[in-house]
């Protein structure tokens, strides 16, 4: 089987300090992927190198795509790349504001994507909009209404419905659950888990939170100081730490 | 004459706002930035017109102004001053003697000819801005044909109002490349930018030039099941009777008395020289 998405040797600095460094996996379809470690370890550095919103040092991100085949998402052109964040991919942000536009009602967010791979029946926009609202478990009475009056968790589930609504393959995560009380997040994680299974979607998801990884991720890769410093299936990782900073990690966890 | 260069501006700055109007219409529709230059009026009282209007002058044009299709308003009647003072051409209330018109708001009722240039005055150019209010993203948002945005704007205007309520600055495609704010003129205008004359936007406070050369195909946007439509107020105009003019609503009273009268005075004015008369007509009034 092709991998989704291969990554080859990832590599970014900020000036003389380290981003992110050497760090490779394959991300087979249906699969979850699971990035965690402490604050400024290079998660989310990593995250945006793949997702092309920065600009790698070195290395290869090798999606396979429905037209082409395996192809370097770095080499692509930027039409292309663009494109391609908004068909096959999706990329859910920490802070639900960065990815909905705040002065649009949910329908319209839900539609922006339908819209802008050439969709131009109002009707049918409307009705994926109601469909998708519903998969999030937003009610449809709120579909005219701005994300402003939404609720933290709200907004989230909207956020999730506006990039899946174009079914890409590949979805990334930066902290989909930060920021939320705790009952909040169990809800969004059931639903996440949910539609990860139905539609079969790929998903890299960056966290500090474990069990976020526990429930929803395949496999686990957990990164220190830019590096990768160990990786594995997730109970294994967790349930067997062999790295220090592992073992560190998992014995930080609270255990209620 | 008077002490001034024609046309007010200096040479090379007309040299420098005709290349602009030049690149503007090798790529219809797409925004060319431009030195603006400052004008002895405010922004937002046509600067930008006025610069593409020098530019654009020569001393054989006759030059006309209309301001939401009036002549004898503030706007028109200083613009024309403007011109007549500096450049010292012939003007006229009439569209079909002009040869250069400046207009805010309206294009004129009768069709304009290929001996004819239209120079619009343009508050914001870019159709994109209120959605997206980053000038390095609206560009790359250009360079890409990105335009899904454009539609969102109308899908909210149909998912709050019930149809597309946008009613002036129309967004248009421009020969299938270009998104194009047509400055703010009424929708009922949007299907008259095929024309045959030359079409020069100015807008200049934000420093964009931008043209529509001769009958290019411009298409306005809209949804399949809601298709776009030219709407005016369902009347005729209460002086010439004229069916299919933009009409402008007059309040007469306080008892709810009202009348609707041509926008454009110039059309308006010939109809009834020529005996039509509307309901508040009267045969004398022209």
């Amino acid at each position: 089987m092709t991998p989704l998405l291969q990554v080859k040797g990832i590599e970014k600095h900020y000036g003389a300090r380290i981003g992110c460094k050497d760090v490779s996996f394959d991300l087979y379809p249906g699969e979850v992927m699971g990035i965690v470690g402490e604050s400024g370890s290079g998660k989310s550095t990593l995250l945006n190198c793949l997702a092309g919103h920065l600009d790698s040092d070195a290395g290869q991100v090798i999606f396979d795509t429905r037209a082409d085949g395996p192809v370097d998402t770095l080499q692509m052109s930027e039409p292309e790349r663009r494109m391609l964040g908004r068909t096959d991919w999706a990329f859910v942000h920490q802070h639900a504001r960065d990815g909905l536009r705040m002065s649009v009602s949910a329908g319209g967010n839900i539609g922006e994507r339908l819209m802008a791979v050439g969709d131009r029946h109002y009707g049918d926009i409307r009705d994926k909009a109601i469909d998708w609202l519903g998969r999030v478990e937003i009610a449809e009475s709120r579909v005219d209404d701005r994300p402003t009056a939404f609720s933290g968790g709200m907004q989230q589930r909207l956020q999730i419905a506006r990039n899946l609504v174009t079914g890409p393959r590949l979805v990334f995560m930066d902290e989909p659950t930060g920021g939320l009380d705790v009952s909040v997040q169990a809800r969004l994680l059931d639903l996440l888990r949910g539609l990860v299974r139905e539609m079969g979607l790929s998903a890299i998801i960056v966290t500090h939170d474990l069990a976020v990884v526990r429930l929803l991720a395949d496999r686990l890769m957990v990164m220190k100081d830019g590096h990768v410093v160990e990786a594995g299936l997730t109970d294994q990782v967790l349930d067997d730490p062999q790295h220090a900073y592992t073992q560190l990690l998992v014995s930080s966890v609270l255990q209620v | 004459m008077s002490e001034y260069n024609f046309a007010y501006l200096d040479e090379q700055t007309k040299r420098m706002i005709r290349r602009a109007i030049l690149k503007g219409l090798a790529v219809p529709g797409y925004q060319v930035p431009f030195a603006s230059r400052e004008m002895p009026m405010p922004y937002g009282w046509g600067t930008g017109g006025v610069q593409v209007s020098a530019a654009t002058l020569t001393p054989e044009d006759t030059f006309k102004v209309i301001d939401q299709g009036a002549d004898d308003t503030t706007n028109a009647v200083s613009i024309r001053k403007f011109f007549e003072n500096t450049a010292g051409v012939a003007v006229t209330e009439e569209t079909e003697k002009a040869t250069v018109i400046q207009t805010r708001h309206r294009i004129p009722e009768a069709e304009l000819t290929e001996d004819q240039i239209l120079v619009y005055q343009v508050p914001i150019p870019e159709p994109l801005r209120f959605l997206e209010p980053r000038e390095t993203e609206t560009r790359k948002m250009h360079s890409l044909e990105e335009y899904g945005l454009m539609h969102v704007k109308l899908y909210e205007d149909i998912s709050q109002h019930g149809d597309i309520a946008t009613s002036y600055a129309y967004p248009v495609m421009v020969q299938d490349r270009y998104v194009m704010d047509p400055s703010p003129i009424p929708k009922f205008d949007n299907p008259k930018l095929e024309m045959s004359a030359i079409q020069l936007f100015g807008a200049g406070r934000e420093q964009r030039i931008y043209a529509v050369p001769p009958h290019t195909k411009v298409v306005s946007l809209d949804f399949e099941d809601y298709p776009f439509e030219a709407t005016k107020a369902d009347h005729a105009c209460d002086l010439c009777g004229a069916e299919n003019s933009y009409l402008d609503e007059v309040i007469l009273d306080d008892a709810g008395n009202r009348m609707f009268v041509c926008s454009d005075t110039d059309y308006c004015r010939s109809r009834r020289a020529a005996g039509h008369v509307g309901r508040l007509g009267t045969e004398d009034a022209a």
